[in-house]
């Protein structure tokens, strides 16, 4: 999928996160798609009655690990931090939502 | 770009309303495993399917993490095989060898069903295919994963009356011979008129040889998503109510579509068909009938059933044909009644007749399907049953389906349970009224009118 400013082609990738809010949770995220070259695009973020919700649009291109090692290692964090990520090409979304 | 909402609609509906895609299924022509000798066609069939399909469990699953959906089967149809071994076939344990190759492949390839073990006969039957159906029963009790089907009818060549007579009786040996089990070979067999070359649901499906090699069909799956999709127009009129039903089959179809580019590019085969059917499952929130008691009835079979399917039928086209290239297979809503629990209780209750499911039948997009009847009952009247059947698709030019269980050794007030995906079935009571005379006159009833079209 062409990036039409700088004309690179980039592979998005939608991550989402849900779970009970604790500090840390988007560093520790955060932290972990910068080690490995994941750039992020876009984050989206709310806590609703203790709940925090979070979405973010990130570029794998340039990643050093593959997208089912990406999910492996989200899983982990995910687990250590009491959350629910969940890494999704986002095709699915752009074919639903637009023709 | 995507934003917030959309993403957030697209994970409820997997998450919460049972979005899935329910299969992949590769058809692959086995036209060229054709020779003289069984052991050499085994042989062929078998490799040919490894070949082309040893990676589809692997790639569904690959899939299906990355787009975060589930993919529920893997599947694969051949061509009908009572063509494949016709050459090379002399008596009836010929052809079961074949079925057996098919099990083979499919439990190695780790599949839980493979379709094709079929034959069409809607003008006439071959000597071949004579054998091929007393085959069946048989076939289908030694077997883990295949599934049968017989096209007996069509708009343009009439119904094979002789074939529909036959298959009666076909139907009643495959209950007796799987009685341990609810008579569960039943769950995998199809008399069909009107047959799609390119259905990727079993127990139907079949690799038509109208088909090329080999093709990717997908079939998905949201009858919760519609069902939820309603919730929020409760109370409105019918032309809300069908836009919201469209828009809402657009956008589980668009996914269908996405599963099946992945799926042929990764399996280095050709895109077939998105099949846009609404096919439930025995899981709460995954059901049909709960959309039609969502659009106003109080259970499905209620006065208004048939307009409310007609409707529902014609919005899931609708929606659907604009999000996908290519469409096909079946295409429309599923009522297969052990399969949605809706209709187990619609059943149950007494508000779902047989009578009434027929009329249903005409204006879905299968037929009578996974519907547990006495075990008692006559061939004679199951053949008078797949007639009607079939001359409601002969006349209406489209596809109708019957898919019987009379489960031997129990009656209306009991029920068979099968498990999984195929659910729990309460037994339906049937006409008892005699057509006897009328199964036994045998020969062609002709093609209709319409069907005259040069």
């Amino acid at each position: 999928m062409k990036n039409m400013v700088e004309g690179i082609d980039m592979k998005k990738v939608v991550i989402t996160v849900i779970g009970r809010d604790t500090i840390g949770i988007i560093a520790k995220v955060c932290s972990l798609l910068a080690e490995n070259k994941v750039n992020i695009l876009d984050i989206s973020q709310t806590i609703v009655s203790g709940f925090f919700n979070m979405m973010m649009i990130t570029d794998i291109s340039r990643a050093t690990i593959s997208f089912e090692e990406l999910c492996t290692q989200l899983d982990e964090v995910g687990s250590k931090i009491g959350v629910v990520i969940k890494a999704q090409q986002e095709t699915i979304f752009d074919m639903m939502h637009r023709i | 770009m995507i934003n917030v909402n959309e993403i957030q609609e697209t994970n409820a509906m997997i998450e919460k309303e049972n979005l899935d895609v329910r299969t992949i299924t590769m058809g692959i022509s086995l036209l060229d495993c054709i020779c003289d000798d069984v052991s050499k066609t085994c042989d062929k069939v078998y490799d040919k399917i490894m070949r082309l399909a040893g990676n589809i469990v692997a790639t569904g699953d690959h899939i299906a993490r990355e787009y975060g959906i589930p993919v529920v089967n893997k599947r694969i149809s051949v061509t009908p095989m009572s063509i494949i071994g016709a050459s090379s076939c002399k008596k009836t344990d010929d052809f079961i060898r074949l079925a057996k190759t098919m099990d083979k492949a499919a439990g190695e390839i780790g599949t839980n069903f493979i379709g094709g073990y079929s034959a069409l006969v809607s003008k006439g039957m071959t000597d071949k295919e004579s054998l091929f159906l007393n085959s069946i029963p048989e076939a289908l009790a030694s077997t883990n994963y295949v599934c049968s089907s017989v096209n007996l009818a069509s708009t343009k060549t009439g119904i094979n009356m002789d074939a529909v007579s036959r298959m009666g009786e076909v139907i009643l040996d495959t209950a007796r011979r799987t009685a341990d089990q609810d008579s569960i070979g039943c769950a995998k067999l199809v008399v069909f008129c009107n047959a799609p070359d390119d259905n990727p649901f079993v127990a139907g499906a079949f690799h038509g040889i109208t088909e090329g090699e080999a093709v990717i069909n997908v079939g998905v799956s949201g009858p919760g998503v519609v069902k939820t999709a309603l919730e929020s127009v409760r109370g409105a009129d019918f032309g809300v109510l069908c836009e919201t039903i469209k828009k809402t089959a657009f956008k589980i179809t668009r996914v269908g579509q996405l599963v099946a580019e992945t799926a042929a590019r990764e399996l280095g085969v050709k895109f077939g068909i998105v099949d846009l059917s609404l096919a439930p499952t025995p899981a709460r929130g995954d059901s049909v009938a709960e959309i039609l008691q969502e659009i106003g009835l109080e259970y499905a079979g209620a006065p208004g059933t048939t307009a409310a399917l007609a409707l529902l039928n014609d919005q899931v086209k609708k929606g659907g044909v604009m999000a996908s290239s290519y469409v096909g297979g079946l295409s429309g809503a599923f009522i297969p009644v052990s399969e949605d629990h809706g209709m187990i209780e619609a059943a149950s209750v007494g508000c779902l007749t047989l009578e009434k499911l027929e009329a249903m039948t005409c204006v879905c997009s299968v037929g009578l399907d996974m519907i547990a009847i006495p075990g008692k009952t006559p061939a004679s009247t199951i053949s008078g049953i797949i007639a009607d059947e079939m001359a409601i698709g002969m006349v209406n030019q489209k596809t109708t389906a019957v898919r019987l269980i009379p489960v031997i050794g129990k009656d209306v007030g009991e029920e068979a349970e099968y498990g999984g995906l195929l659910g729990t079935a309460p037994i339906m009571p049937v006409n008892s009224f005699n057509c006897e005379d009328f199964i036994a006159r045998g020969g062609r009833i002709p093609a209709p009118i319409h069907s005259f079209k040069n």
